[in-house]
């Protein structure tokens, strides 16, 4: 067991932990930030996706050991410190998204990154950065919608909750 | 499953003498079976609450609960259930709340989630449940103001008197809670063209917490002082554990105990295996990587998929086990027909891979075992607790948890019981989670199956015989879960000449409901070969099916040949033709189907099925590249699921859903068993559709009839297939009789 100081969502939080367990676990058990899900293990679903100094990542396979100072942010600490949404949050919520809602939070992270770099996207942009996200309930055009939602390319209306 | 409706009037002293309740406040429940919803009645009454029944709570502030008694797992039923309620209630939905209710049958009634059953099961109790609250509320109000109700109506949450004075709901608790609750009779039911709330597009109640990442999901679940364990079970269905090396992993970092479970002998139930219990997710985890275990692997080695394949290829043309149903002569139809098509068709077994991988946390303590699960059908879970580790049904406590996707997987209980199990050995909570390799390994799967065919059609095209020799799986004697062909499947009973057989191989794999079972792979055979007979007939798909449907506007069910097949829901159920020709023409026309022209490499097909009480027809619109790749250009749904959509986002949210797992089933999955156990272990192996392939449209389209509401989790899945792949032979000339589409090579020039 190591003690590790994490920058997570703008707060410094002390672990004590193995130090080859992923972030992912301690997120989850030491941390109580259960947003962020776990689905494959393996980097193959993407329900785990944080942002690491803002670049999506995902948490089940970076050990506690490699975060170091880097700043952590889940899905807990995308809304603004006023607990207004982000953009992407409040996309999702107009078009009622979600089915099930597991891999939700992973999907929103990853869209949001996908904003940052690129306000404006087009189809394939949209499918090329979700690619790595599954959703098992298959919400895919929803997700579309909310992601052009989100980056004012739609207003909402008709395909979703109004 | 049964929801009992126990409406009846019973008056506050009657009520009073059945809970002992006495004085300041009022509670009295619509499911009068027990005192369970006296213990909610009392608590309700000590905060001045109103409580009328076990689903509504109006507080003095004027704050209105709705407790949902389903299990919520993406159907959205504690969305939609609720807005009913809240409909006749008259109370805004932006002011509602609602809370998911414990396991609890005596009150609330049935509580399963399978089947497409939750809105049929509840939706006419539920708009009595909300209208008799309202009229009491009416009352209350009439009364104070002492004037006739009927000069009263409620709207917004308010009572309004017809001089225009007003009283709002939170102000009317503490006289409402005086007054007997009407009888069924005595309650005037909202009309569907006052609606206000139903049929349109409401976001899921825990949509907040989704997007912020709230616990929610019985994988989130954390109690003070709880445990992690993980539960290593042998490859191969039902092995035995012969040996661990329990005190080496007890050595550890972080593992807590290890101990051996034998398991109760059934491969869906309390599965031998190992368990470690650790203070950590991760430190089980990681210990688990040490475990060794000597396994007896038992007779399912012997029993691999390919060798039942390649046993069925040899078996086809032999009679089958059992003659499914039988009408007038095939055989002699076939000889006489202008043309013949002989076909056959495969799936494999596919996994459902819930995204959260199955968990339950549980606890005992006092004599209780105190359960949070992510369950579909929760008296399985309870059930199997109670039988298998002899726990009385009264000393189990069961919490519902927001399932990360069901599609039948949670109907098993599997899951549950091995934590209960752990559970009585470790003094504090214990979550079990289980690996996504565990969950792969060991679903309860759908069963894959073979269908030989033989079909022909006379001079003008016209089906006039139809021979299909199915071969499914088994365990245990009987068919897995969806794996019986019925007698009275579609095109059964239309068809003059027609034989259903099949054959049964018996394994000891375990298997289980998979998202419309049964229908989800049949509607893709019947409806392919219907398409193959439609084209060498030369007739027009949409044009032969309404000729098979033929005129009469209804099937009943069983019929001269007499099937015997062994009934299921839809077997037993008559078959509405009319809406279903109704509903096939109405897809149709919203398709613009014979409108269009298609360039080589793109192409319509169609395909409808009944099924969950549900009428669906469906077109896609594909287009295959040279090199063989698919893309669904538009895929155009047809549902009559009744009067009312209840909730039109979640509504559309189920048929985009169901249109997508269907193109991804068709796609990618295939699960291979070879000597007993699983081969695939993740989604590397065993791929899932990404937005990637999403199609590029999808249009959904509710035909209002006016049959009751029903329900929409499952009905729309069955046909997706069969119309993408009629799609891809308009568009390619091949026929894909193969899942996954991988098994067949699309490319054209």
């Amino acid at each position: 067991m190591s003690k590790y100081t994490l920058n997570v969502n703008g707060q410094s939080r002390t672990v004590d932990v193995a130090s080859d367990t992923p972030l992912l676990w301690v997120l989850r058990d030491s941390l109580d930030l259960v947003g962020t899900k776990y689905g494959c293990g393996v980097g193959l679903c993407g329900a785990c996706t944080i942002h690491l100094n803002g670049v999506p990542t995902r948490a089940c396979m970076t050990p506690v050991s490699t975060v170091g100072r880097m700043k952590v942010t889940t899905i807990e600490g995308l809304a603004a410190e006023s607990g207004k949404l982000h953009p992407v949050q409040q996309a999702w919520s107009d078009l009622d998204v979600a089915q099930c809602g597991y891999c939700q939070s992973g999907q929103i992270m990853t869209a949001a990154a996908l904003l940052k770099d690129n306000p404006k996207p087009n189809d394939e942009d949209i499918d090329g950065a979700m690619a790595g996200n599954l959703c098992r309930c298959a919400t895919y055009m929803r997700i579309r919608a909310g992601i052009k939602l989100a980056a004012g390319l739609t207003t909402a209306g008709k395909g979703g909750a109004q | 499953m049964n929801t009992p409706t126990l409406t009846r009037s019973v008056n506050r002293r009657d009520f009073l003498k059945l809970t002992g309740l006495a004085g300041g406040g009022f509670a009295l429940a619509f499911y009068i079976r027990s005192g369970g919803e006296a213990a909610a009645a009392e608590a309700a009454a000590a905060s001045g609450d109103f409580a009328p029944n076990a689903f509504v709570r109006i507080s003095p502030t004027g704050a209105v609960t709705i407790v949902s008694k389903q299990p919520e797992m993406g159907q959205g039923v504690k969305t939609s259930l609720p807005m009913i309620i809240a409909e006749q209630l008259e109370v805004p939905w932006s002011e509602i709340s609602i809370e998911q209710g414990d396991f609890d049958e005596k009150k609330y009634g049935g509580q399963g989630a399978g089947g497409s059953n939750s809105t049929p099961n509840n939706y006419d109790n539920f708009h009595l449940v909300g209208a008799t609250v309202r009229t009491m509320l009416v009352e209350a109000a009439a009364q104070t103001w002492g004037v006739p109700a009927a000069e009263c109506r409620a709207e917004k949450a308010t009572v309004i008197h017809s001089s225009g004075k007003s009283l709002k709901y939170g102000q009317l608790v503490t006289k409402a809670a005086t007054l007997p609750v009407p009888a069924k009779d005595a309650v005037t039911l909202k009309q569907p063209k006052d609606f206000k709330l139903l049929g349109t597009r409401i976001a899921q109640f825990d949509t907040p917490k989704i997007v912020t990442g709230k616990s929610l999901f019985g994988i989130d679940v954390k109690l003070p002082g709880m445990v992690y364990a993980v539960y290593e079970k042998c490859p191969a269905f039902g092995g035995k554990v012969v040996s661990a090396n329990l005190d080496q992993i007890k050595t550890l970092p972080g593992v807590k105990d290890a101990f051996i479970l034998e398991g109760n002998g059934k491969v869906k139930e309390l599965v031998p295996g190992v368990a470690i219990i650790a203070d950590s997710t991760w430190a089980a985890f990681s210990a688990r990587k040490q475990l060794k275990i000597v396994w007896d692997e038992g007779k399912v080695v012997n029993e691999s998929w390919e060798t039942f394949v390649t046993q069925a290829k040899e078996k086809a043309a032999q009679p089958g086990g059992r003659v499914l149903r039988k009408d007038g002569d095939p055989d002699a139809a076939l000889a006489g027909a202008a043309k013949t098509v002989e076909a056959h068709y495969i799936y494999p077994f596919i996994s459902h891979a819930n995204l959260e991988p199955q968990n339950t946390t549980a606890h005992w303590h006092d004599g209780i075992m105190e359960i949070w699960s992510p369950t579909q059908i929760p008296t399985i879970g309870t059930g199997m607790v109670n039988r298998v580790l002899g726990i009385a049904p009264d000393k189990i406590k069961l919490h519902l948890n927001r399932a990360g996707g069901g599609f039948g997987r949670r109907i098993g209980a599997d899951y549950l019981i091995e934590a209960a199990a752990i559970a009585q050995k470790v003094n504090a909570p214990v979550k079990l989670t289980w690996s996504r390799e565990d969950d792969m390994r060991h679903d309860q799967y759908r069963p894959g199956g073979l269908h030989f065919l033989k079909g022909g059609v006379d001079a003008k095209g016209k089906v006039v015989a139809w021979k299909n020799h199915c071969f499914t799986f088994g365990e245990g004697g009987s068919p897995g879960s969806g794996g019986s062909l019925s007698g009275d499947e579609f095109p059964g009973r239309w068809i003059a000449n027609y034989q259903a057989e099949q054959t049964m191989f018996d394994t000891g794999w375990p298997m289980g409901p998979w998202r419309a079972p049964g229908s989800c792979v049949f509607a893709w055979v019947m409806h392919s070969f219907i398409d193959e007979l439609a084209h060498a007939g030369g007739r027009d798909p949409l044009e032969l099916r309404l000729e098979l449907l033929g005129d009469k506007d209804e099937m009943p069910a069983g019929g001269a040949g007499g099937g015997a097949a062994k009934g299921g829901k839809q077997a037993a159920a008559p078959y509405n033709v009319a809406r279903m020709r109704n509903v096939l023409k109405f897809a149709a026309a919203k398709a613009g189907w014979g409108t269009k022209k298609f360039a080589k490499g793109s192409g319509a097909g169609l395909a409808f099925h009944f099924s969950h009480r549900g009428y669906f027809a469906q077109v896609a619109e594909v287009t295959v590249t040279k090199d063989g790749q698919l893309k669904v250009d538009r895929f155009v749904t047809g549902a009559d699921i009744g009067a009312q959509v209840v909730n039109l986002s979640g509504a559309e949210n189920q048929v985009e859903g169901s249109v997508i797992d269907a193109l991804g089933v068709m796609m990618y999955q295939e699960l291979n068993i070879e000597r007993g156990r699983t081969v695939q272990s993740n989604f590397n192996d065993y791929p899932l559709i990404r937005i990637t392939d999403a199609p590029a449209k999808i249009e959904t389209h509710f035909l209002k009839t006016d049959y009751p509401t029903t329900g929409l989790g499952e009905p729309a899945l069955p046909p997706v297939a069969p119309a993408i792949c009629n799609a891809i032979f308009a568009a390619t000339g091949k026929r894909v009789r193969q899942f996954p589409l991988s098994r067949t090579d699309l490319r054209w020039s």
